[in-house]
């Protein structure tokens, strides 16, 4: 057996690099597909770990995906508001324990600005169950006082006591600032791994101040109220976007989506976290298993290039096989002198294929995160991707098993002399 | 130096059931040290004997005994053991693996018999000085050991390869027009060098070529057609 795996590897060494582009283009595929597999997984994980403790998320009526979507992961934009009088109806019901207000709609460096309560610092849970902390300063208490989520604060080089600038609208560049009415940086939340991390945290009062002046999308011009002269008026939010409802009891949580939904005075929409994720994953779970499917289909045509290298080497080596049959060689030796090749290639480009994704995840995942809030975890390989590579190594047995038996039919019939 | 290293009797061989025998010798004897020239022009069944003897191939009647042992008794790895313990070969041309050094080659006889490679170390003290050893006997001086074997010349190769044949003292050496590729000169070293080390170790060289001038220096000369289908033996 250690003479087979002597002759293997120091054939294989001289065919190196026709076996290394083959093991590369194994490795990629295999690269590929764990990609998709972790994504896949770290995304779902990120999302889940985005809210919790929260029964129910209420908004204009919509899809709850869409309602999911803007109010807890801050994607997309919501199409209509609820009005203020609903936000109390819905806090004053006796079965809510805490109602967290959101108004979404302005950004500062395309960082999205959420108007919310003090509530919102004690109540809102994410990953298993964890408070919000602060890593500096506290919650905001005057008007003009801004929280940072950790992304925020650091990629723009925030600390606390900073003075920013809010933009009306989303996006990177706006054409319209806030400028008259500058924030201060009171607090910087500690990192959360959830979109959290990428939100300025203003007042609600704060957000109806900066637009007390605006209209329709831009200032009223002739009219420009100074900051200090804003605190004389009624900052009572007229509309905001979403609420985060927290209940007594659990068990209740059906009946007040039910109330929610019912209500008569505007067209509300209240869903439940979880059930909503689960509709998330139903749409996307198409897209998943296409690209799953793709990268399976990669991983085969690496497999199918490396049988084809190893098929095609056996031309070659009719001779060789014929020289070590004439020495003693069994065929069934031979057989797994060619079936090895594929083999340890497939086992090989399975391991560089990990590598590869730990050293990718290592460098591309805080960009994912600074980019979509998507924490990648450069994690130790999980068990369905473990799975996957078992998988591959095993099929790439199966496929150099027709080497294998190519050169051993070969063999026998050559015999000791080669039929070329 | 009447110990039978080969015999063959009443053997039959065809490809397939549908087919014509294409050989069929009803006896032949080869005894231990004997040099064997045989004549066997090409299409003569040089290649199917060769096959037969090397175990192979398996004839439908008859039987071959080498050794003593029945190798039509014995299962197919049993035979390739067989093979590996006690029979060189030595081909035509392109006698080396590309991708093993020179020692390596001449060692790859001793990688599938224990039995060769302990010959061998009793006979050199160790594997590689052993090896050393028959190279320098058959004129490849050490500077070549360390080259690509596929750069070597072909007399070089060949030399190699009878080093291969020859490690381990198999009982039987079977060659096969190893010097078609060699120019005149050079075929006649090389039988001297290749009949030299047999009688060294005592090895019974069966040596089949179409070419009769070389049969001078052997024991014997036979022709495949005149053992073959004939009950002629010309044992000596």
């Amino acid at each position: 057996m250690s003479s087979l795996l002597f002759l293997a590897a120091r054939s294989a060494w001289n065919r190196r690099l026709t076996l290394g582009m083959t093991l590369i283009s194994v490795a990629l595929s295999v690269t590929l597909l764990l990609a998709v597999e972790r994504v896949r997984h770290e995304a779902r994980a990120s999302f889940a770990q985005s809210v919790a403790g929260t029964d129910l998320v209420v908004g204009a009526r919509s899809s709850p995906v869409q309602l999911m979507l803007y109010a807890v992961f801050r994607l997309g934009e919501a199409t209509n508001n609820i009005r203020w009088p609903s936000y109390r109806a819905i806090a004053d019901n006796p079965a809510v324990a805490w109602a967290i207000p959101l108004s979404l709609g302005d950004s500062h460096h395309g960082f999205p600005v959420i108007g919310t309560s003090p509530a919102y610092f004690e109540h809102f849970h994410y990953g298993d169950s964890q408070a919000l902390a602060f890593s500096a300063g506290k919650p905001f208490a005057d008007l003009f006082d801004a929280v940072l989520g950790a992304e925020v604060a650091e990629r723009l080089g925030y600390h606390v006591g900073d003075r920013i600038v809010l933009n009306h609208g989303m996006g990177e560049v706006s054409l319209a600032e806030h400028t008259d009415k500058p924030f201060t940086v009171v607090g910087i939340l500690a990192r959360t791994g959830t979109p959290l991390d990428r939100s300025v945290h203003i007042g609600l009062q704060a957000m109806e101040a900066i637009h007390l002046d605006w209209q329709g999308g831009a200032p009223l011009p002739g009219l420009a109220i100074p900051a200090e002269y804003v605190r004389k008026f009624d900052l009572t939010p007229k509309e905001i976007t979403a609420v985060l409802v927290g209940l007594k009891s659990r068990a209740a949580v059906f009946k007040v989506q039910r109330q929610i939904n019912a209500y008569a005075a505007e067209p509300l929409l209240a869903v439940l976290p979880g059930v909503a994720l689960d509709q998330l994953w139903q749409v996307v779970a198409m897209a998943e298993r296409t690209l799953l499917a793709v990268s399976a289909m990669v991983v085969a045509v690496g497999l199918c290039g490396l049988v084809a290298v190893v098929l095609a080497s056996l031309g070659e080596r009719r001779r060789e096989l014929a020289i070590l049959r004439s020495v003693g060689a069994r065929p069934l030796e031979v057989f797994l002198l060619l079936s090895a090749e594929g083999l340890f290639i497939t086992a090989l480009g399975a391991l560089l294929g990990l590598a590869l994704l730990t050293l990718l995840t290592a460098v591309l995942g805080p960009l994912a995160q600074a980019h979509f809030g998507l924490a990648i975890r450069a994690t130790w390989i999980s068990s369905d991707e473990l799975i996957l590579l078992a998988a591959v190594v095993g099929i790439g047995l199966i496929a150099s098993l027709l080497p294998g038996y190519r050169a051993y039919r070969l063999s026998l019939a050559d015999g000791l002399m080669p039929r070329l | 130096m009447s110990e039978t290293v080969i015999e063959i009797a009443n053997l039959r061989f065809r490809w397939s059931p549908a087919s014509e025998f294409c050989l069929g010798i009803p006896c032949f004897a080869a005894q231990a040290g004997e040099r064997i020239f045989l004549y066997g022009p090409s299409g003569s069944g040089k290649s199917t004997l060769l096959g037969l003897l090397g175990g192979v191939l398996v004839p439908e009647e008859g039987r071959i005994n080498l050794l003593g042992t029945e190798l039509t008794q014995l299962r197919s790895s049993s035979r390739d053991r067989f093979r590996a313990d006690h029979v060189g070969f030595l081909f035509q041309q392109f006698n080396l693996v590309p991708y093993l050094s020179v020692i390596d080659n001449v060692l790859l006889s001793c990688r599938f018999s224990a039995r060769r490679t302990a010959r061998a170390t009793a006979s050199g003290g160790s594997l590689h000085d052993e090896a050393r050893r028959l190279l320098a006997h058959l004129d490849l001086e050490e500077s070549l050991h360390r080259r690509e074997v596929t750069r070597l010349s072909v007399g070089q190769q060949q030399r190699v390869a009878a080093a291969r044949a020859l490690i381990g003292s198999p009982e039987i050496v079977i060659a096969d027009e190893p010097t078609s590729s060699l120019d005149a000169e050079r075929q006649e070293a090389f039988l001297t060098l290749l009949s030299g080390e047999c009688a060294a170790t005592g090895s019974t060289l069966l040596f089949v070529s179409h070419d009769r001038r070389l049969a001078a220096g052997f024991d014997r000369e036979l022709s495949l057609a005149s053992i073959s289908h004939t009950a002629v033996n010309e044992a000596a």
